[in-house]
């Protein structure tokens, strides 16, 4: 398990309480589970992911990552409809532990409603939140 | 009593250790509401009473060697090789727990990583789990499956020709669900009629059984055919697994899903119960199998090796979201089932199917040649159906008690078959007592 | 301390089946043929199965050595907390082999079976009167397939009164059986959690019993090795709302001839024979779960049951309130043999089984609990449960202290199990164990603390004794090979 100085936190994402992140991408949003999440969890073995043309609220189960004697369901960061998945996962789902945050990318979403990406927590939000699991 | 080692010093000595007066006070964070008022009441036997009992119950069954038994449905007598019956009985097969910890498991999950190999060759499937209990649940979990694969069907179709107890199991575990079962009507011919097809809604799986409760072979390439134009999960499920030392594999004909009862494979009948149940599928549904799966991996030194594995699936993980409840398999009756197939080998294993069904034909042209009517004009591998004449059923009685069983009558799994009876001949019978039977029954 | 139990030793590698053989040798010996040969109607014939041929020398020393990679029972102490891995009599396989017994054909005439009817109707009257309860139905075949029965029972008698209850509680010390065997019928499971002292609390049942709730499923003893003392008053919460209690009776070594579970309020126990009766495991099955009621929901049990009228058994049907069939036939009746010559060997000393056991349990807890983190310091019933906590420190988790004590020639105890508990370590010795095996095993335990301490790389690093090393189970679950 990773020490919180050693968890990457990139500045281009924000992030949810449930360990997802979301990326602004001109008109579609990238989501993913941070690399807290992914060190949490330890060898990812498989992913679950919704097809594309699926419509999901906030806060909506939109499928599951599962270690070896581990499942635990992922949640959207934010309402919409999927229009890509990351194919790769399938094949390689170590992705998710290698690159969290670039080629181990979940789904691409159209946003329902996009302003609810500033409402997710920025950096320093989603670090403190960190701290306070620790204690 | 030789099970409980603790002698009244070695309980003296560990009762101080814990701390208390004697037995009884082990229970006192025990309600008085909730214990005993008074001792259970259960006859101790020694070891030799217990032997004069057992022989006295057992003497009150029929046994192999008294009575000329012509019935399968379900249950088959196929004779049981001692090396098997021997290799099964090590101990540490027997008294092993279920391999979590696999460095010290090996034996168990090479042996069902061999069993599920070979029921995959057997079956002409890609993959097949590590055993359910019996034909009648994996048959369940089959049509469950296709639910959970059809995602949003809710519709099963199954034969009325499938094993009549195989399909009151089914009912049992679809009655607190919220899907339906439709069922699927006979031919003259004895086989399944499939017209009906187009007319089921939201259809998310058709399940045969092939050679069916009447002993008949479907037609499994056009029965494939139809059910896949429906964009359906097509089973295919069996009560005589050595059928398929010499039928086309279900696997070759397209089945999805393959299940069934595999007691015929070296397990002995008793009474309906151990049996294996055996379940196989495509690859692309392995994650929607239910049950334990072995796989093969590496150890940290790189050496090969074995463990359970996609455990994600299963309850102890995935609780109330699990592909199925099941946690026990029935893996001594998976290692049994291996061990047959690996004793009578490829050739063994189709030589044995051809003596089957070629021994139940000729009592099928005996009882012919005798003037009786065989019901349905499908061929079969070794059960068969025959419509007696009027009042037969005496004639079955007297049969009974010239230790004769002349099959199992089928009215009371399908009203409208009086006087018909489903007769099964395995290896285990031979010409004499065929003959004998026909000569019987014509007198 | 003595030699250790564990040591190396020679053992054999052994290839797969399909390695072996030579087509054309056979292990088996084809029955004489007296009948022509019938050839299949052309297109219905397949090439037959691709197995290995193998003589018979090979079968047996391809299983032979096979079962030399394995441990069991009859090897050693087998700890497994929830799982009670008693000694498995071998009297009893004898009796299952009995010819009559082992070549019974299921749909004879009753006239031609009274013996395996009088064995099951006995077997079952004998595991409700262990119960507390009034009747049992024996056809379940695994103690899963047991808590299924009691689901759709609790369905069946909602249904009967007219009630649409959708509802479940479960203890978050469940066996992932329980909610799983509860969504198989429909029901959603409300979790309900623990109170501090390990146990369940009245209180917590009543802010979650309503109208719309089936009942409660509890394990007593629960997997933490408690007894749930609060149960009869849990009991009358859940009446109150004319719901059931069920009881997982996987624990039920702990209580034989002590507890009665109708008076403690329970409605409907599930047992597992494969446990506290003594049948083996199997390396995994085929086990049995019967299901014991109150004579209230006796309507409601699997059919066919077996009746007596005089001295005559019969199966009868005539049960319209039944949930009806979960097995073909009747249940693991070979498992049923082993299980009632088991009960008639004991017989009263069924009590003496569950005291040993609970005796135990409570003399490891006490001889280890100054090395081991004890999360709740009481009494306990037939299993105690540790934690790796005080060995963090030396970066060593329970699942290395199980590694190394298979090096030491134990099994593990049962790890990560309850959920509730950290770096749970489930001991669960059994009646089977003598003082000699508890002490050496106590010892071992100590020992491995200490090499926690001192050199924390023979616990990361076992086992080393055994034929493979730690398995790559990543691999296994990323690239599944489940076949050869």
């Amino acid at each position: 398990m990773k020490e919180l100085s050693e968890v990457a936190l990139p500045e281009d994402v924000r992030y949810t309480k449930d360990h997802e992140w979301a990326r602004k991408q001109g008109e579609t949003f990238q989501i993913g589970i941070t690399d807290f999440a992914q060190d949490q969890l330890g060898d990812i073995v498989f992913v679950e992911l919704p097809e594309p043309g699926d419509r999901f609220e906030g806060g909506d189960e939109f499928g599951t990552v599962e270690s070896v004697k581990a499942v635990s369901e992922l949640f959207m960061p934010m309402g919409g409809e999927v229009v890509a998945i990351n194919e790769a996962l399938e094949e390689s789902p170590e992705l998710v532990n290698s690159a969290p945050y670039t080629e181990g990318w979940m789904l691409e979403i159209k946003a329902s409603d996009p302003s609810a990406y500033d409402a997710m927590m920025d950096r320093a939000a989603y670090l403190d939140m960190l701290k306070g699991l620790e204690e | 009593m030789r099970y409980l080692p603790h002698t009244p010093e070695d309980l003296a000595k560990m009762l101080q250790v814990v701390g208390v007066q004697d037995l009884d006070g082990l229970f006192s964070t025990i309600p008085d509401g909730c214990k005993r008022v008074d001792a259970l009441n259960i006859p101790e036997m020694t070891e030799w009473e217990l032997n004069d009992h057992m022989a006295a119950l057992a003497g009150r069954m029929v046994s192999w060697a008294d009575y000329k038994v012509f019935a399968g449905a379900g249950s088959y007598h196929h004779y049981i090789p001692e090396v098997t019956r021997y290799l099964l009985s090590r101990s540490e097969f027997v008294t092993a727990y279920t391999p979590y910890q696999p460095e010290i498991s090996q034996g168990t999950l090479q042996g069902i990583f061999e069993y599920q190999t070979l029921i995959c060759r057997l079956l002409g499937m890609d993959v097949a789990n590590a055993s359910l209990y019996d034909g009648a649940m994996a048959l369940a979990e089959a049509l469950l499956m296709a639910i959970r694969i059809g995602r949003r069907k809710k519709t099963v179709a199954v034969s009325t020709l499938v094993n009549p107890y195989y399909r009151k199991v089914v009912e049992t575990y679809f009655a607190p669900t919220e899907f339906n079962l439709a069922w699927l009507p006979r031919r003259e011919d004895g086989t399944t009629d499939l017209a009906g097809l187009d007319e089921i809604e939201d259809l998310a799986g058709v399940a045969v059984q092939s050679p069916n409760f009447f002993g008949c072979i479907e037609d499994l390439a056009a029965a494939g055919r139809a059910i896949h134009d429906r964009d359906a999960v097509f089973i295919t499920c069996f009560s005589e697994p050595l059928a398929y030392g010499l039928l086309k594999a279900p696997g070759e004909l397209d089945a999805d899903i393959v299940c069934g009862e595999g007691q015929s494979l070296g397990i002995p009948q008793s009474f309906g119960g151990p049996g294996v149940g055996i379940f196989a599928a495509k690859q692309k549904y392995v994650r929607n199998l239910p049950g334990r799966l072995v796989g093969q991996t590496v150890d940290a030194d790189g050496k090969r090796g074995f463990v359970l594995t996609l455990s994600t699936r299963e309850q102890h993980i995935r609780r109330e979201k699990a592909t199925s409840n099941i946690c026990s398999n029935q893996s001594l009756c998976a290692m049994a089932a291996g061990m047959y197939m690996a004793a009578l080998g490829g050739t063994g294993f189709r030589e044995l199917a051809a003596l089957n069904r070629d021994k139940s034909e000729y009592l099928k042209t005996a009882l012919q040649a005798a003037g009786l009517e065989i019901a349905f004009s499908s061929p079969t591998f070794n059960e068969f159906v025959v419509k007696f004449p009027e009042g037969f059923d005496q004639k079955w009685q007297d049969l009974l008690q010239k230790k004769f069983l002349a099959g199992i009558p089928l009215v009371c799994y399908y009203p409208e078959l009086a006087n018909h009876y489903l007769l099964c001949v395995t290896e285990t019978r031979s010409k004499d007592d065929m003959d004998a039977l026909v000569k019987e029954v014509q007198s | 301390m003595k030699d250790a139990v564990g040591t190396r030793g020679l053992i054999l590698n052994e290839p797969f089946l399909w390695e072996r053989g030579s087509k054309g040798r056979t292990g088996y010996s084809l029955p004489r043929r007296d009948v022509d040969h019938a050839p299949l109607p052309d297109g219905l014939a397949g090439d037959g199965p691709d197995f290995p041929d193998l003589s018979e020398v090979e079968v047996v020393r391809h299983y032979t050595r096979l079962s030399t990679w394995n441990y069991g029972v009859d090897s050693g102490m087998y700890p497994l907390g929830s799982c009670t891995m008693k000694y498995n009599p071998k009297t009893n396989e004898r009796q299952a082999a009995l010819p009559g017994f082992s070549g019974a054909h299921p749909l004879v005439p009753s006239e031609l079976c009274q013996g395996a009817l009088q064995l099951i109707y006995e077997l079952e009257h004998n595991l409700a009167q262990v119960a507390g309860l009034d009747a049992a139905s024996v056809q379940p075949s695994a103690g899963a397939q047991g808590e299924l029965a009691g689901m759709l029972i609790f369905a069946a008698y909602h249904r009967d009164r007219g009630n649409t209850r959708s509802k479940i509680l479960i203890p978050d010390t469940a066996h992932g059986t329980n909610p799983a065997s509860a969504a198989l019928c429909g029901y959603k499971a409300v979790p309900v959690e623990t109170g501090p002292d390990g146990v369940l609390v009245p209180e917590a049942v009543e802010a979650l019993m309503d109208e719309d709730t089936a009942g409660i499923m509890v394990t007593n003893p629960n997997t933490l090795g408690l007894f749930e003392t609060h149960i009869e008053a849990i009991a009358a919460i859940v009446h109150a709302k004319d719901g059931l209690v069920y009881a997982d009776g996987a624990n039920l070594n702990a209580v034989m001839g002590v507890v009665d579970f109708g008076r403690a309020g329970v409605d409907v126990l599930h047992i597992n024979l494969h446990k506290t009766f003594s049948t083996p495991h199997g390396g995994g099955g085929p086990g049995s779960g019967p299901v014991c009621v109150g004579k209230r929901l006796e309507p409601f049990l699997p059919a066919p049951r077996v009746v007596k009228t005089g001295n005559d058994y019969a199966l009868s049907e005539d049960f319209p309130k039944s949930i009806g069939k979960l097995h073909a036939f009747y249940g693991n009746f070979g498992i049923m043999v082993r299980a009632y010559s088991y009960m008639l060997s004991m017989g009263t000393k069924l009590k003496d089984v569950s005291q040993h056991a609970v005796l135990n349990a409570n003399y490891i807890k006490e001889k280890l609990k100054d090395v081991y983190h004890l999360p709740f310091d009481v009494p306990c019933m037939h299993e105690c449960v540790f934690t790796d906590k005080r060995q963090e420190k030396h970066k060593v988790t329970t699942l290395d202290v199980a590694k190394r004590l298979i090096d030491y020639g134990f099994h593990p105890p049962t790890i990560y199990f309850p959920l509730v508990v950290n770096g749970a370590i489930m001991i669960e010795p059994t009646e089977s164990e003598s003082l000699e095996n508890l002490d050496q095993f106590i010892a071992t335990m100590r020992q491995i603390s200490q090499e926690a301490q001192d050199d924390p790389a023979l616990l990361q690093e076992a086992p080393r004794n055994p034929k493979v090393r730690r398995m790559d189970e990543t691999l296994a679950a990323r690239k599944p090979c489940l076949r050869g």
